[in-house]
């Protein structure tokens, strides 16, 4: 509601005196170390300039002097509010790669694992939305949910926020009964916390009046600056990657892809709630069709043996030392494969000759893509809408720079 | 995702028609159809492919740059467009000699082209001829190489303090 037309600034632009605003790098609203310098004519955004870069950490180099298997780790820094997302899309790249034949169990296991991050995810984006526009209300309810999605996540893998969940092959033991009950628990839980944050927000007059028309995007101009996921969905454009290009039998299961009208804050933040919901439908139909069958593809140049079986059989104790040591032999070939990142198309370019290491990975990162748009968002609205714009857009510094 | 062979014939035939023979290499690496093409031919071919009613490759997916230090022309440039209409994705590779990393920008056709750009030019040092602002994007602005080119090696190898004959690389 406070998007003022860009001809009005032009046309007033030879008789203003323009005030230069640093946002950031380091503000508590931009939820991250990245700057704008913004040309301010009073509280109007003139014009925009985004500097990145402050949390750099070369993965893509680093990337080529690891063996796969140490890999993933890199990955959990990269969107680390859903870890397990970029986990798994790494894990079924290289199972692309070697052609690993994955077991129907560890495709629904990933996809129940894969769904709880989006949530946790977009639980982070919503709920701070509502922070930035003063409800810090909602932030505490949404935050509770989150830890348990974390206590999830540890009864896994034993770690919360870098996962590093799973393994080449599918996952290194069983979901113990003790992560069962969570995710049940979770199941039943967060519907109410969603309808009690949902009653706190979606329909509230004020926080409507705020964010409606708030830094909008039209789906041409979204989809000529390569968005991707909930950003484009917002805009109108109904590409997810699930649907497209279904991996880890996301086919099996039953789902609604939302979509927005306009490309605002409050159409992005619709439509994360929405999905949130529908990742919740899909845990559901992962757990009621869970099939029997082991957790791990049959690899054992990639996946550790059994510790017994190291100890006792020759076999057992040459895999383990090569894949540890990193000797495996992977085949030559390059393949590109994505997954729907809680932020949009996550992929995975990966160059292999034959070696120990990548010889080039590249990772296509929704964040970087779509945070270029950012200064044509903002550009003739308020600075108060600019911040709302950049958190609706869930803007992740470790997905920006990699 | 996959493309029928019809398909790819119809790409390969025509780029060779309409910009004088530019595919040296076609290929299908995994799921992925790959066309390898001359540096002159590749954003006509961009273009024409974003401009095909049929293919309609409006989208760009990613690009990188390429480097194969054994190669006679080490750097190279990685397209990947994707066509939402019809769900269709094509990789376009060129590869071009180190000491004239040039290309043409893709800012004109599509937005998201101008980090992208940015990254591989911080990165690679291909110079994109047309970008509108074409500065280092990561890296600090005074870093004088392009860290992601092979001859720079990952750990500083004049380290006398760690033996990485057996394990490095």
């Amino acid at each position: 509601m406070t998007q003022i037309s860009t001809n009005i600034v032009d046309h007033l632009a030879e008789q203003k005196e323009y005030t230069t605003l640093n946002l950031g790098p380091t503000h508590p609203a931009t939820h991250g170390i990245f700057q704008n310098i913004l040309k301010m004519d009073g509280e109007i955004i003139v014009d925009a300039e985004s500097t990145v870069g402050y949390i750099h950490r070369a993965f893509e180099k680093l990337a080529e002097r690891r063996p796969y298997y140490q890999i993933t780790p890199i990955t959990d820094r990269l969107n680390y509010c859903s870890s397990p997302i970029n986990n798994m899309g790494w894990h079924m790249t290289v199972e692309k790669l070697i052609g690993a034949k994955i077991p129907k169990k560890v495709d629904y296991m990933r996809v129940i694992v894969m769904e709880l991050a989006r949530i946790a995810d977009h639980i982070v984006c919503n709920a701070v939305i509502g922070v930035d526009t003063g409800a810090l209300t909602g932030f505490v309810y949404l935050f509770q949910q989150r830890e348990f999605i974390y206590e999830i996540y540890e009864e896994i893998c034993g770690a919360r926020l870098t996962t590093n969940i799973g393994r080449i092959g599918g996952f290194d033991k069983d979901f113990s009964p003790k992560t069962w009950d969570k995710i049940k628990k979770f199941l039943k839980e967060f519907p109410l916390a969603l309808a009690e944050f949902q009653s706190l927000l979606e329909r509230n007059r004020i926080f409507m009046d705020r964010v409606i028309g708030c830094g909008p995007i039209s789906a041409e101009r979204a989809l000529n600056y390569g968005f991707t996921g909930p950003n484009l969905r917002a805009a109108g454009v109904d590409y997810d990657v699930r649907v497209m290009t279904p991996y880890s039998s996301y086919e099996d299961f039953d789902f609604i892809i939302p979509v927005g009208t306009h490309g605002d804050t409050y159409d992005r933040f619709m439509v994360r709630h929405e999905e949130m919901r529908q990742s919740l439908r899909i845990i559901q139909q992962a757990m009621d069709k869970m099939p029997e069958g082991p957790c791990h593809a049959d690899v054992p140049d990639f996946y550790l043996p059994e510790k017994q079986d190291v100890y006792n059989k020759m076999e057992a104790l040459i895999y383990h030392f090569k894949i540890v040591m990193g000797e495996t032999d992977v085949p030559v070939g390059e393949v590109y494969h994505s997954v729907e990142g809680a932020n949009g198309e996550l992929g995975y370019y990966l160059i292999s000759d034959g070696g120990r290491t990548p010889f080039r990975l590249h990772f296509r990162r929704p964040c970087f893509i779509y945070y270029q748009a950012y200064p044509e968002m903002i550009k003739g609205s308020m600075l108060s809408d600019a911040i709302l714009t950049m958190s609706s857009m869930n803007v992740i510094a470790g997905e920006l720079d990699a | 995702m996959g493309m029928t062979e019809a398909q790819q014939e119809t790409i390969i035939n025509a780029i060779n028609t309409h910009f004088n023979h530019a595919v040296i290499k076609h290929e299908v690496l995994y799921d992925m159809f790959t066309v390898t093409l001359r540096k002159d031919a590749v954003i006509p071919a961009i273009q024409w492919l974003y401009d095909n009613e049929e293919m309609k490759f409006r989208f760009l997916t990613t690009m990188c740059a390429l480097h194969y230090p054994d190669q006679k022309d080490e750097l190279g440039m990685m397209y990947q467009l994707h066509s939402l209409e019809n769900n269709l994705r094509i990789r376009i590779k060129t590869f071009f000699p180190k000491d004239l990393p040039v290309m043409p920008t893709l800012t004109g056709l599509y937005s998201a082209a101008n980090w992208m750009e940015r990254q591989e030019y911080d990165f690679f040092g291909v110079e994109f001829k047309g970008h509108p602002n074409l500065k280092r994007i990561l890296n600090v602005d005074d870093m004088v190489m392009h860290p992601m080119r092979k001859e720079f090696p990952l750990e500083d190898q004049t380290r006398k303090d760690k033996n990485d004959t057996m394990f490095g690389r």
